[in-house]
């Protein structure tokens, strides 16, 4: 009976979180455009772009190699796999108890491994250069999201991001400095990730200036919408995450009857309803740095994040 | 002693207007390179006939300006971009329109010519030729670890094409090249022998944003060959639509920029003032960019009642809402992390080069056609010309933002004093062939505009002279040092026009 609710509450989630990857994106880039004094495109507009991008054909170079073709589909399952074992609405995930943070920090790190590999395959400067920013980028973030995972498992004990969320839902952790600055440094690295202003701009046309963009530029048809759907789900996953470790209401626990989970359901789409205009009015409100400026700007999340360590165990050798 | 005196130039010839216009022989010539590469002269033009160049210099001293004409018999004259880089891309242009040799150009490539017209020197012998695509050799940059990157002519925005060759040092840009030609629709082979009205108009369409500016400058030089007296409502009204073309422009451009550092929230704000703008004119006017509105003689559209309303209607407006926009940009520290300190262009550059516009003016160079060369109205205008020394993206924003508030102050002088009267003045026949010049500022800078009129009216032969001949090269030089991401930035700092330069 346990087995077969975690089954189905791991299946629903990843229903889920596919379904509304795509809605979230089209929910941020509707608020920026409103904030713009735009009208905007419709907050479906993004799954009318994957079911387009779908029925086109495939634009392939003549030198792209199999790694080329496979790229999309791996950075698509590992970043799906990964929005998975977050927990939205619901503690006690069945792949929980296999994977950690570690685990979904590495699944993030393969998929942007593959992607990076897949930019220079095709030998475009474009591809080259977006490879090498991403990199740079990525080996700034990785550690700071790391110090990040460390200040959390310090005071949960666990890695276990199910854990993790229990602990802060029903064991009154209370504020804690640590937690304000693991968070602070969870955005600022989120931020950086998903490539979003001040890092990068999702919407720009400047091939010069692109990070995320300019690796997928020679992509086209389903491999794009695979692409485009793993850099929404990646979105949703840090949404998920910051709301399930930093403001964990309504999470359903393990032993909670099976109605709270309508209510618990409605509590995540509203922190995603809440998340997404705060998004907006920050990259509406600052413009793009410049590419040498993003050390600066990851270097503080990973002082953040070793900050927090540090004083918990200041705190605790008291 | 006169330019002209000085390069021991013939008697000048009676038909040209209102700068003198004469034969110079080689010495000559080579005088005035020498004057040119040592600064003490600014170069305004070079263009070419069948069999003689032509060049129109500036004195910044004493303000005079003069053309120098060098015949060349042999097919061949001296090279002055031997001495004053800035002739470099005019010279290689008048080779590939002409086939006239500009003996010791270092650069012996082609540059409007693509290998792609179907005939050689269009203006000049005209041989037709099969198309071929040109092996094009850029110029080499070479050291460890560079590598290039190309980009265009095609552009992902919905600009101009123009190919960009950046040879890079990880992020640093150590060499661009540009490469242009692209939309060279052969304008002056177009108006050789069509008559004034249909001449303007295709001046008028030389590069769409600037297009007031351009039929003003083609009308300027038409009446002064043919000492036509524009009515001064004409006058008045002429300046009123090249002061509106001009802060439409830099509004867009003010937006623009900080969209390129994604700050797209100005880009908004400036749309909505720039669309204000727009409508204004055509409510004014009867055409939003208010094309085919300036003719020789005159002008064809006059400014009522309702009119006068709306305009005033639209200044108050953008006087309210341009400070606060401005400081926005101000205040919103990380763009100004992007614009403060990118791009910086030398000043001794833009000096060398005569480099008109904001691009000059925010490096130091103090002209403006208007201020400078006081064509009629501005010499009864009360106005100020922005200057800045830094060169950077910031100050070329400033310079816009000055420019927007100079133009509005202009516009309501303009309303203040506006005569009833005529708008257009009948356009006389000669009975032999004329020359005019004129300078016209537009919103990127001055426009020149050199003419010979046939005996019944036609034209034998026209140049326009777009700004952006002597600011492309200069971005060229700007950009070196900075990094690859922030070129779209400095580009559109500069704004050059691509279909003004090629013609």
């Amino acid at each position: 009976m346990e087995l077969m609710r975690d089954l189905a509450v791991q299946g629903v989630q990843m229903a889920l979180v596919l379904a509304l990857a795509p809605l979230l994106t089209g929910i941020v880039r509707k608020c920026r455009a409103h904030f713009q004094r735009r009208q905007g495109a419709s907050v479906v507009q993004p799954y009318r772009d994957l079911a387009r991008l779908l029925r086109k054909d495939v634009v392939l170079a003549e030198n792209a190699s199999w790694l080329f073709r496979a790229a999309p589909y791996l950075v698509f399952a590992s970043t799906w796999v990964a929005a998975a074992l977050v927990p939205t609405f619901a503690v006690g995930l069945m792949f929980s108890w296999s994977a950690d943070l570690i685990a979904i920090i590495a699944l993030l790190g393969s998929a942007r491994f593959f992607l990076a590999l897949a930019g220079l395959d095709v030998g475009t400067s474009f591809g080259g250069i977006g490879s090498s920013r991403e990199v740079m980028i990525a080996s700034l973030a990785e550690p700071a999201m790391i110090m990040t995972v460390f200040t959390l498992a310090l005071i949960a004990g666990s890695t276990q991001l199910s854990t993790i969320a229990e602990t802060m839902t029903f064991a009154h952790v209370g504020l804690r400095v640590s937690l304000g600055l693991a968070l602070v440094a969870l955005i600022l690295v989120a931020v950086a990730e998903n490539g979003r202003i001040p890092i990068d701009n999702p919407s720009t046309h400047l091939e010069l200036t692109m990070v995320h963009e300019a690796m997928v530029l020679e992509y086209s048809g389903r491999h794009l919408a695979m692409i485009e759907l793993a850099a929404q789900l990646k979105l949703l996953l840090y949404f998920s995450l910051t709301g399930c470790v930093f403001a964990p209401f309504g999470l359903v626990g393990p032993e909670s009857p099976p109605w709270v989970y309508g209510t618990a359901i409605a509590a995540y789409a509203s922190k995603l309803a809440i998340g997404a205009p705060l998004l907006a009015l920050f990259e509406t409100t600052t413009a793009k740095m410049r590419v040498f400026r993003v050390p600066g700007f990851l270097g503080a999340a990973l002082m953040l994040g070793f900050l927090g360590t540090l004083l918990l165990f200041v705190s605790r050798s008291l | 002693m006169t330019i002209l005196e000085r390069c021991g130039a013939q008697a000048p010839t009676q038909e040209s207007r209102p700068w003198p216009r004469a034969v110079v022989d080689a010495d000559g010539w080579r005088f005035a390179a020498s004057q040119l590469a040592e600064g003490l002269w600014e170069l305004l033009a070079l263009w070419a006939e069948a069999y003689v160049v032509h060049s129109a210099v500036r004195d910044p001293a004493s303000g005079e300006i003069a053309v120098l004409s060098l015949p060349c018999a042999h097919g061949g004259y001296t090279a002055l971009a031997q001495w004053h880089p800035p002739a470099m891309r005019l010279e290689r242009t008048i080779r590939d329109l002409f086939g006239l040799e500009p003996i010791g150009l270092p650069d012996a490539r082609p540059w409007l010519d693509h290998g792609r017209w179907g005939v050689k020197h269009p203006l000049g012998t005209a041989q037709s030729t099969a198309p071929e695509p040109p092996g094009y050799q850029f110029l080499p940059a070479e050291g460890e670890g560079l590598h290039q990157i190309g980009v265009g002519p095609v552009h992902a925005g919905i600009i101009e094409p123009g190919f960009f060759l950046f040879t890079a040092n990880g992020e640093t840009i150590v060499r661009l090249e540009e490469r242009l030609g692209y939309v060279h629709k052969g304008i002056e082979g177009l108006m050789v022998d069509s008559d004034l009205d249909r001449a303007i108009q295709l001046a008028g369409r030389t590069s769409g944003d600037s297009t007031v500016a351009y039929a003003y400058a083609f009308a300027a030089a038409a009446e002064a060959a043919l000492e036509i007296d524009v009515p001064p409502r004409a006058i008045l009204l002429r300046a009123l639509m090249a002061e509106l073309e001009r802060i439409a422009n830099h509004l867009g451009d003010f937006g623009a920029i900080c969209n390129d550092a994604s700050f797209a929230v100005m880009h908004a704000q400036c749309g909505i003032l720039r669309e204000r703008v727009l409508r204004a004119a055509n409510a004014c006017f009867g055409h939003r960019l208010m094309r085919d509105r300036i003719v020789v003689g005159g002008v064809t559209a006059d400014l009522n009642k309702d009119g006068r309303a709306v305009l005033r209607g639209l200044l108050g407006e953008i006087t309210r809402r341009l400070p606060r926009l401005a400081e926005l940009y101000d205040k919103t520290a990380s763009l100004q992390d992007r614009t403060v300190g990118a791009g910086v262009l030398n000043p001794a550059l833009a000096s060398q080069y005569a480099c008109g516009g904001y691009i000059g003016r925010a490096s130091g160079r103090n002209f403006d056609a208007r201020k400078v060369i006081r064509y009629a109205p501005y010499d009864q205008l009360v106005f100020e010309v922005p200057v800045l020394a830094q060169g950077d993206v910031n100050a070329r924003v400033w310079i816009r933002i000055r420019e927007i508030e100079q133009s509005v102050a202009i516009i309501r002088q303009i309303l203040d004093r506006l005569p009833e009267g005529e708008l257009r003045a009948a356009v006389s026949q000669t009975d032999t062939s004329r020359e005019g010049a004129a300078a016209v500022e537009g919103f990127r800078g001055d426009i020149f505009v050199w003419m010979r009129i046939s005996a019944v009216g036609a034209i034998e032969r026209c140049h326009l002279r777009d700004p952006s001949w002597f600011q492309w090269p200069l971005l060229e030089a700007a950009i070196g040092g900075n990094i690859v991401a922030d070129f779209p930035l400095c580009n559109k700092s500069f704004n050059c026009s691509y279909s003004g330069h090629d013609l």
